[in-house]
């Protein structure tokens, strides 16, 4: 299986390792304790979708550039869709 | 004794003879032989015994499908069981044993099962080895393996070397008969990258077992000018005894490549067998198609084959497969290969066509018969005679003869199509299995997609080197056909001979016959899967090449269901068995993966540490002197350390440089504690949590600069806390301007510690001052050190003496080591070793391995005061949760024996004294021990419910599988230097 790194073009799929679902955002935590909403953080640290088809996780070029990546993998054929930099992908998204 | 090598003919080296034995008896063979048509041409028959009932067997076909002829190849380490003979090509000094017969296989006593096969139905073992249950692995397991078996394996090691290698083409074709060399030739002239693997030493396929001339020439005489405009190509790659046996994920092809298979030794120059990942752009299989035996009654007598191999033994190899060969077909190709007999004057005693009406104009001088079927096969370890049932009289005939080619069809060989899930399509015009549409990665063509003339078979393959042309953008060529031979190919399915009285094999390998399959359906197994695995039809190392198609045709016979219906069983990878040492490749023993060593590595080893393995590190454990043992050596240099001073490499500690104007507030985010107030030239001790609030890793931090932090991780987290750097960088707060990298080998790094160190220091400081008052403890600076040797000093202490760690640039990590050893002689310096390091943390309470072990939180470290309440931070929220804060956590107290000289074991469980050992008494347990020499006792580190409130409290140690119950006493973590006045003196 191949990824296509921005940074390194075409790379074997072993150059990578995998973190898991890129969906979960990082809820708003205020340095004081007000605010936090407790529910938003377990859905952030335990909930996954483990889709059937077209999935969106993070992967990183640990054997190359180290960039982090979003890679759109289609789980029941492992066709990648798409890579993004994970930096452009998360910027400017909203928190949960 | 029947079969014979002809005068003529065959792609053998007559020329030369090879010696060869074959259960000890000495044969001769020559270059181009296979094990199997060598026997063959020796009148050998008898290759060895079935697998159940240990019936006398024989060869059944031309290639890898081979379910009888099965052989252990070489001896000694090099021991090669189940090798199939048809596969195995011929080498001076080869020896072979037959396979599952005892004392021999022409006395074989297994064979008294044949007279027990009443009692040995399908599922034989299922309903009889049940009980007594413990008998399951002790007694009935050994005693089936035994007398159930294909060939034995070796357990000494592996003499011979392994490759693993990475190749990338645009199209990679499967298989060099006509179809796979015509589509190769198209798609080099478009130039396409091409690699072109086939499994036999030679390319050709069904060419090199063919006679019929193609146009006006020779098949070979087009096969030799084909390849050698391909084996002049740049842009074509030929892989000869190389198979392709799986497909993955993005077209990604594993193949076998048998370097030196065909050879007595590999050479010492080259690997065994190759193992290639193929990344192709586009894939074409022309496999071919496998042909299908016949199931009537002993159809596995020693002497009836397939038709293609009786072709392929006269074709290829020149061998007569009998004396007097009769035919039996259900379809037109079993004529062309009695015609083929025919013309190298073999004798035919009859061909038998099951149909009713067969080719008008068959060019044969013998008898050929119509709506006759094979009944039932004669003879014991060879075949003498066979009984027709004439169906249109109705009528039972006996017909002598010594060989029984049968037809029953053909089977492309799609399996590869099958290895991503897709399931294959019955076609009723050919009665067989077609590959299903999988995408445009992999395509089919020639009789892997069921067409079954020559003619066809090129155009199929052109008309798909066009597709893949256009797919990647490149004209497709012109490429002249040579004329095909007329080839009639029609066929009337035939599944199973009912007038058969002997037993009539399905599945040769399994010894699965036709009142197996029945007896599965009656028993509730009616689904293929099941079938399969009750009746065992389709396992072991011919996965059903040949059974596959004729089981599932009787088993919808059976259960009255249409055979698209019934389906297939599933095809998995890999085609034909691979060796695991091709997949392991170079990487055993040592070279099993890459090895860490320090900097210091070569040092420590000449002060004669004893090294181990530390993850994929090597580390020093202790430096024994004279007799010492482990412990003697460890205790001395904790005392060392402790009254003197010593050294230890601490260059393993992960390192990562991180720079920017937000560096500190990227700090305060990953660490629990606060950052923001650390001044330059201070280190400070960091707590990360991970996001769901438990402790990840430790390490000091030191201010190099105003926006240059210098970050240590624990040895064996340096990796996964890197990773988590860059994703908190790059996925959570990539507005942040910082950059790090990991600056682990770059700096060799040395802990001196004990209380002379700086005393020590000072002789090879240029000129900082490291008076208590001016470096005081967590002190951090960039210095020199030897006459201008750039270096890093950090007061940092983590056996709690008063103790520094120094960088310097890797490669100058001896002089430093090598200075401190010169410059402390006086101070009676020492090296010491993990093991020590260990014991001096453990006196001291600091956590490490043990106690972070992913499981717990700051709160039970007691570190809860590191938790910043004033800012947001990895794990913060998750911290927070009312579990973290339960009175009832297990929390770090130290431990140690009532008894002084009891020893102490990590992984003990602590229960309240006089309770029951159980879940539910359950107080804690022990995550660490050592033995203290300052103590003079054990002592451990452990996590105890409600620790901090029982200091001084009696405990029970439990240890059911080592020491059992024994009492200890609850003590403060830290042992030594509770005040820390050493470490700040």
């Amino acid at each position: 299986m191949l990824i296509h790194c921005p940074f390194c073009g075409a790379r074997p799929s072993e150059e990578f390792a995998v973190l898991g679902d890129a969906g979960p955002k990082r809820p708003e935590a205020p340095g004081d304790d007000t605010g936090s909403d407790p529910e938003a953080w377990y859905d952030y640290v335990y909930l996954r979708d483990n889709p059937r088809g077209v999935h969106r996780e993070f992967w990183q070029h640990v054997g190359g550039c180290r960039a982090w990546l979003v890679v759109e993998r289609d789980t029941a054929t492992h066709e990648v869709r798409s890579v993004e930099l994970a930096r452009k992908a998360t910027a400017g998204r909203e928190a949960s | 004794m029947s079969g014979y090598r002809l005068d003529s003919g065959g792609r053998i080296d007559r020329s030369r003879r090879l010696d060869f034995t074959f259960d000890g008896e000495a044969f001769g063979g020559h270059p181009g032989d296979t094990l199997a048509s060598a026997l063959t041409a020796n009148g050998v028959r008898l290759l060895g015994r079935s697998f159940k009932y240990h019936r006398p067997r024989g060869l059944l076909t031309d290639g890898p499908a081979e379910p009888n002829a099965l052989v252990e190849l070489r001896g000694g380490a090099r021991l090669e069981p189940n090798s199939r003979a048809t596969t195995v090509e011929l080498y001076d000094g080869l020896e072979a044993w037959s396979q599952n017969a005892w004392p021999s296989r022409n006395f074989d006593v297994g064979a008294v099962n044949q007279l027990l096969s009443p009692f040995l139905p399908a599922g034989f073992y299922y309903k009889t080895f049940m009980w007594p249950a413990a008998f399951w692995e002790r007694v009935y397991e050994p005693l089936i393996r035994r007398a159930a078996g294909l060939g034995r394996g070796t357990h000494a090691p592996d003499p011979d070397s392994y490759e693993k290698g990475n190749l990338h083409c645009d199209l990679l074709v499967v298989g060099a008969g006509p179809s796979g060399l015509i589509a190769a030739l198209a798609a080099a002239r478009a130039g396409l990258r091409v690699i072109l693997a086939d499994d036999q030493p030679e390319p050709g396929g069904q060419l090199l077992s063919r006679a019929t001339p193609l146009g006006e020439e020779g098949p070979l005489t087009w096969r030799d000018r084909v390849l050698a405009e391909l084996e002049t190509a740049p842009n074509v790659r030929l892989l000869s005894r190389t198979t392709v046996f799986g497909w993955y994920d993005g077209n990604l092809f594993g193949a076998l490549e048998r370097v030196a298979d065909h050879l007595p030794v590999p050479p010492e120059h080259l690997p065994r067998l190759i193992y290639w990942r193929i990344q192709a752009k586009r894939a074409l299989l022309c496999a071919g198609a496998e042909e299908r035996p016949l199931v009537f009654g002993g159809n596995d007598r020693p002497g009836v084959l397939l038709a293609s191999a009786g072709q392929t033994l006269v074709n290829r190899y020149g061998v007569a497969p009998g004396r007097k060969v009769a035919v039996f077909t259900n379809g037109d190709s079993g004529y062309q290969v009695a015609r083929d007999l025919q013309a190298a004057g073999v004798p035919l005693a009859c061909v038998i066509d099951a149909r009713a009406e067969g080719p008008a104009d068959h060019g044969l001088d013998c008898r050929v018969r119509q709506q006759t079927v094979v009944a039932d096969a004669k003879g014991g370890r060879s075949l003498k005679a066979i009984e027709i049932v004439d169906r249109g009289q109705g009528r039972r005939i006996p017909l002598e003869c010594d060989t029984l080619l049968m037809s029953g069809g053909w089977n492309p060989i799609l399996h590869l199509t099958c290895h991503r899930g897709t399931k294959p399509v019955w076609d009723e015009e050919i009665a067989a299995f077609l590959p299903a549409d999988v995408g445009t990665g992999l395509r089919v063509a020639g009789a892997a997609a069921g067409h079954m003339t020559t003619a066809a078979c090129f155009q199929s393959a052109l008309a798909a080197v066009t597709e893949i042309c256009e797919d990647l953008g490149r004209k497709a060529p012109e490429v002249a056909l040579p004329a095909c031979p007329e080839e009639p190919c029609a066929v009337a399915p035939l599944w199973w001979v009912k007038e058969a009285k002997g037993k009539a094999f399905v599945d040769f390998q399994n010894d699965v016959t036709t009142k197996d399959i029945p007896l599965a359906v009656a028993e509730g197994y009616s689904s293929v899967e099941l079938m399969k695995r009750y009746t065992t039809l389709g396992m072991a190392t011919d996965q059903g090449k040949l059974s596959n198609v004729n089981g599932l045709a009787i088993l919808a016979e059976v259960t009255g269901r249409p055979i698209p219906q019934v389906g297939t069983t599933t095809y998995r990878p890999a085609y034909t068995p691979v060796p695991l040492g091709a997949l392991a490749g170079p990487h055993v023993g040592a070279e099993y993966r890459p090895v860490r060593r320090s900097p210091l590595h070569r040092w420590m080893l000449r002060q004669g540490a004893e090294m181990i393995e530390a993850g994929a590190w090597m580390r020093p454990s202790h430096y024994p002197r004279g007799e010492e043992d482990w412990f003697a050596a460890m205790c001395r240099e904790v005392r060392g350390v402790r009254s003197r001073v010593g050294l230890c490499d601490v260059s393993t500690l992960g390192k990562i440089d991180i720079q920017g104007a937000d560096a500190a507030e990227f700090l305060n985010r990953v660490y629990c504690n606060g950052w923001k107030t650390l001044p330059v030239g201070k280190a400070r001790y960091g707590l990360m949590l991970r996001e769901d609030g438990f402790v990840m890793d430790d390490g000091t931090t030191s201010r190099l600069g105003e926006q240059h932090y210098l970050m240590t991780t624990t040895t064996a987290n340096a990796g996964p806390v890197m990773a988590h750097l860059e994703f908190c960088l790059q996925s959570l707060w990539p507005d942040l301007d910082v950059q790090v990298a990991s600056v682990t080998d770059q700096w060799g790094q040395v802990a001196l510690a004990g209380p002379q160190a700086r005393k020590v220091l000072q002789r090879i400081l240029d000129d900082l001052d490291v008076s208590n008052d001016a470096f005081p403890f967590l002190a951090a600076a960039e210095t020199t050190v030897l006459g201008g040797l750039p270096a890093r000093l950090f007061r940092i202490s983590f056996s709690g003496e008063l103790a520094y760690e120094i960088a310097v640039p890797a490669d100058y990590s001896e002089e430093l080591a090598d200075a401190l050893l010169r410059y402390g002689a006086d101070f009676g310096i020492l090296p010491y070793g993990g093991e020590a390091l260990s014991t001096l943390r453990i006196e001291k309470g600091h956590p490490a391995g043990g106690e972070l072990d992913g499981r717990t939180t700051a709160q039970d470290l007691g570190l809860g005061k590191m938790l910043s309440g004033k800012k947001d931070y990895i794990g913060r929220a998750m911290s927070r949760r009312e579990a973290f804060e339960a009175p009832d956590r297990p929390v770090l107290v130290g431990l140690k024996p009532l008894s002084r000289g009891a020893k102490l074991r990590a992984g003990a469980h602590l229960l309240t004294p006089g309770e029951t050992p159980a879940v539910e008494s359950d107080q804690g347990f022990v995550a660490s021990v050592a033995y203290s020499p300052i103590l003079e006792s054990w002592i451990g580190l452990a996590f105890l419910k409600r620790g901090r409130e029982r200091l001084g409290e009696e405990i029970t140690i439990y240890d059911p599988l080592r020491e059992g119950l024994y009492r200890g006493q609850i003590c403060d973590p830290v042992f030594v230097d509770p005040d820390h006045e050493r470490l700040h003196a």
